[in-house]
């Protein structure tokens, strides 16, 4: 299994995206899926090294051009809408290779 | 816990705020007066929401407004307001907000776990309904210790 990098941005990338990176290492680890996470902020994301991207719909915009797959997260507290919307990826993510 | 952060000083329940930039600078005027940021920080937290959007409305009801450590950041720290009556931020998702945490932090390590704390503390949609209708300090306080 290769190994995940999951990348959670924000603005600045310490505030709203390590709170969204926290989450996201929550679901990692309940479901058994093993991952590096990291934050970036709006500047550098586009150009970072990732194979899947949560961000805010506000942000969303910036990852246009880029191929990875971008998971828009509305409450990014929230367990159960990280799960919707991020599982069936990362599982996908996890088996490949 | 929580409430080492969240001192009686840093935390004003059941304010009343014209539009969300007033709510942003009750919650930074916090940080400022007890010496955890510059007055410039402020102005970045709002600086912030207008250039990349309300993507701090973090949660329903919920805004985490912060700037980077070199906009003005002395000291960590983190303040609370809570709204009696809720302003919008312009987010699509989670608007209306009856919550403003406004956020200094130095690194992007040292402050990892306060943000673990307050991402524990707020998840739950309930609780944040719970904080948002507290009337004095000692009733946060309870919340607080409740967790």
């Amino acid at each position: 299994m290769k190994n995940l990098r999951i990348m959670a941005v924000c603005g600045f990338g310490l505030g709203s995206s390590m709170i969204l990176r926290l989450k996201i290492d929550e679901v990692l680890k309940k479901h058994g899926i093993k991952a590096e996470t990291f934050c970036s902020d709006v500047t550098t994301a586009p150009g970072e090294k990732f194979d899947v991207v949560f961000t805010s719909k506000e942000i969303k915009d910036i990852f246009k051009k880029v191929s990875q797959p971008v998971i828009v997260i509305d409450n990014f507290l929230s367990i159960p809408e990280i799960e919707e919307k991020g599982l069936p990826i990362l599982k996908e993510l996890a088996n490949q290779g | 816990m929580l409430n080492t952060y969240l001192t009686p000083e840093m935390v004003r329940l059941q304010i009343d705020v014209k539009d969300w930039e007033a709510a942003v600078r009750a919650a930074g005027n916090l940080l400022v007066d007890a010496g955890y940021v510059s007055p410039n920080y402020i102005e970045a937290m709002i600086n912030a929401v207008h250039e990349m959007g309300p993507y701090m409305v973090l949660a329903p009801g919920l805004a985490l407004a912060h700037a980077r450590p070199e906009d003005g950041v002395l000291k960590m720290g983190i303040s609370l307001v809570t709204l009696a009556k809720p302003v919008n931020f312009g987010s699509e998702a989670n608007d209306p907000v009856n919550l403003v945490i406004a956020f200094g932090g130095t690194d992007h390590e040292s402050h990892l776990g306060l943000l673990v704390t307050l991402a524990s503390f707020l998840e739950d949609e309930s609780r944040r309904k719970e904080l948002a209708s507290v009337k004095t300090y000692q009733e946060l306080d309870q919340l607080i210790k409740a967790q």
